[in-house]
């Protein structure tokens, strides 16, 4: 009868440990909204670029990664974010983030968002600072295009005289 | 007999046009002083060049085409037409430069859903966008929800007589005030002072979500375009998921209704009789399809059990309702999840919504509350004939400013433009269904793009034929003008070929 009952404990733990073993691995966002309902309440794995602002909000911050595909929000502790050092604009690549923590289809903290609970985060690559050179060849067009805009111009007022 | 299109015709409708393409050029400044500001340089070159083309071709227009003589209705309403097709093309031309899309046509149609304030996109890589070029995104919508043709009228054209023919070419057939360049002007101030407002309430209410304060602003001023101009753009990817905040979202709310109420509406709040918003036909009408749509929503979340509590279901459905009913397209849920969380019941609240509108002479798309209030009112007229004995006399009356009796050509006029935009969201929903996607996005999708809404369920991408791309700019033009300036170019052409 112990043994029994030992079982009957053992197994439950066994079977719920293989699950989330199955969702640590990285999920696309494609599959975590298509899929959002198996991935309810789950720990999962979540993996890309920090986009726009670190969005501080007390002792935690809101961070929006995107994968690619889709951009979605981690709601993670302000110690967690601190790691954060560059966030993707038109003017920088952000710092590419391995986030685990729990998936919610609709967020019941946060307004039915669909989000994710970072447990924890590892900084796959940094991000780096983009210069952005003059492009000579557009410089070269809107010159050419001004020059052809005088000489219309010059062209119409001897038409007129 | 129909006649055919003289010399004369086509040099009037070019003179006209090329003063609006200057117009525009003058438009692209703004971007330009954005991107030094920002110390984008390339960006700006863009705009540079988008200026320069939008410079020489109205330029050549104007001197090719030269003429004093006024407009009459068929050339005021072909110069709205194609001044919107220009729009597209020249307003295209900076944002393909900018390498963020992948084709001209998909510069194209992001163009036109600006101008056409729809919201619908196909832009690549949209969270490493300068904030020149996202910048321009959201003012094409601010430009294109006031109108292009209001632009011309309230700055680059001075008293002449042809002003009302192209302001009504636009869609837009109510007066504010006597003349029709002050009442370009008031919808200017009325845009303006909004414009101050909301962007002074996201910009702080970004600073304590969180946001830089440049950021902060730059965002506040983009969405209030997108919000107050029912437009739905956005500065980032997902939308106003972005931001993470109720206060955002209930101030995107306020925005977008106040952006669904008629101008003519604002006139009479702003001049103190306030009592017009409660006894307006239009307003009465959007609180009643609001509310009977809701419950369709409610339901169709309700058997579905998409939301844990009724508090959040009441959040994410009234959001999405009323981004669909005002046609801002604005979305607090990622696209496939309309299709992946939401049952065809409550999909289908949405399509009613979209396929409504807000209020004529706004900044909204579709059929307009104005008419749909017309053949409710004609619908109980009839029903009131029927019970009442045969020699009572019958004569149903509206509020909309003023009490108007309801004649049969009221009717008449809101009904053929109801049908149009029925057969209009069909049409598009039936090109869809073509290339193999099922009825009910279709449908959506389709009445999103007519009803220049912006919503999407996943549909619209940059992956879609280039059929489907060209059938919903051709939704999104047609249904911003309200079809009459479209089918004039139809006649011009007809009368082109069999005209004598």
């Amino acid at each position: 009868m112990k043994n029994s009952l030992k079982l009957i404990l053992i197994i439950p733990f066994f079977v719920f440990n293989f699950c989330s073993r199955v969702f640590s691995q990285s999920i696309n966002s494609i599959d975590l909204i298509k899929n959002s309902g198996q991935y309810d309440g789950k720990l999962i794995v979540y993996s890309g670029e920090v986009i726009g602002d670190v969005m501080n909000r007390g002792n935690f911050a809101w961070v929006n990664i995107n994968d690619g595909d889709n951009a979605i929000g981690i709601w993670m502790s302000i110690n967690l974010a601190k790691e954060i050092k560059i966030t993707g604009s038109y003017k920088s690549r952000g710092d590419i983030l391995e986030v685990t923590g729990i998936f919610h289809r609709a967020c019941a903290e946060h307004g039915g968002d669909l989000d994710i609970h970072a447990q924890g985060i590892r900084k796959v690559s940094s991000g780096r600072i983009i210069n952005h050179r003059l492009n000579i060849e557009k410089k070269n067009q809107s010159l050419i295009l001004l020059l052809i805009i005088c000489l219309t111009w010059i062209l119409t007022l001897f038409k007129k005289r | 007999m129909i006649l055919k299109p003289v010399i004369q015709d086509i040099k009037i409708i070019g003179f006209y046009l090329g003063k609006i393409l200057l117009g525009l050029a003058l438009t692209m400044v703004i971007p330009i002083l954005a991107g030094v500001f920002f110390k984008e340089i390339n960006p700006a070159i863009d705009f540079i060049i988008g200026i320069e083309i939008s410079v020489l071709l109205g330029m050549l227009l104007i001197k090719i085409c030269h003429t004093d003589r006024d407009l009459n209705w068929m050339q005021g309403m072909i110069v709205v037409s194609l001044s919107w097709l220009f729009a597209m093309v020249l307003g295209a031309i900076p944002l393909y430069l900018s390498g963020h899309w992948k084709s001209f046509l998909d510069a194209c149609f992001d163009s036109m859903s600006g101008f056409a304030t729809t919201g619908l996109i196909l832009v690549q890589n949209l969270d490493h966008m300068s904030y020149t070029h996202n910048l321009w995104r959201h003012l094409i919508m601010f430009l294109g929800g006031q109108g292009i043709m209001v632009i011309a009228l309230s700055f680059f054209m001075r008293g002449f007589s042809g002003a009302f023919k192209i302001y009504v070419g636009e869609g837009r057939d109510e007066k504010i005030m006597p003349n029709v360049i002050h009442t370009s002007r008031f919808i200017w101030l009325v845009s303006i002072v909004y414009l101050i407002l909301g962007t002074l309430a996201l910009g702080i209410t970004g600073i304590f979500n969180g946001m830089r304060p440049v950021n902060s602003f730059f965002h506040g001023v983009c969405i209030f375009m997108a919000a107050f101009d029912t437009g739905g753009f956005s500065p980032q990817s997902q939308s106003i998921l972005y931001y993470h905040s109720r206060v955002y979202e209930i101030i995107t709310v306020v925005f977008m209704v106040l952006g669904a109420l008629n101008f003519k509406l604002h006139y009479h709040l702003w001049t103190g009789n306030r009592k017009e918003i409660f006894k307006n036909i239009e307003t009465t009408t959007f609180f009643v399809t609001v509310t009977v749509i809701f419950c369709i929503v409610a339901v169709g979340l309700l058997r579905i059990g998409s939301y844990p509590s009724e508090l959040l279901l009441f959040s994410k459905g009234f959001y999405q309702l009323i981004s669909a009913h005002t046609t801002a397209g604005f979305q607090t849920i990622h696209p496939q999840q309309f299709l992946n969380d939401w049952n065809p019941l409550a999909l289908t609240g949405i399509i009613m919504a979209m396929a409504l509108g807000g209020a004529v002479c706004s900044t909204t798309g579709a059929i307009k509350m104005l008419r749909i209030g017309i053949i409710g009112k004609a619908i109980k007229e009839d029903v009131k004939r029927i019970i009442m004995p045969g020699r009572a006399i019958i004569m149903e009356k509206l509020h909309h400013i003023n009490e108007v009796f309801l004649e049969d050509k009221i009717v008449r006029g809101a009904l053929i433009i109801t049908l149009f935009y029925i057969l209009l969201y069909g049409f598009g929903a039936l090109i869809g269904m073509f290339y193999g996607n099922p009825f009910l996005e279709s449908l959506f999708e389709s009445t999103s793009a007519a009803a220049n809404v912006g919503l999407s369920c996943g549909i619209t991408s940059a992956a879609m034929p280039t059929v489907l791309k060209i059938t919903y700019i051709f939704q999104m033009w047609t249904g911003r003008l309200e079809f009459m300036s479209v089918f004039t170019i139809l006649g011009l052409l007809y009368a082109a070929i069999k005209g004598k």
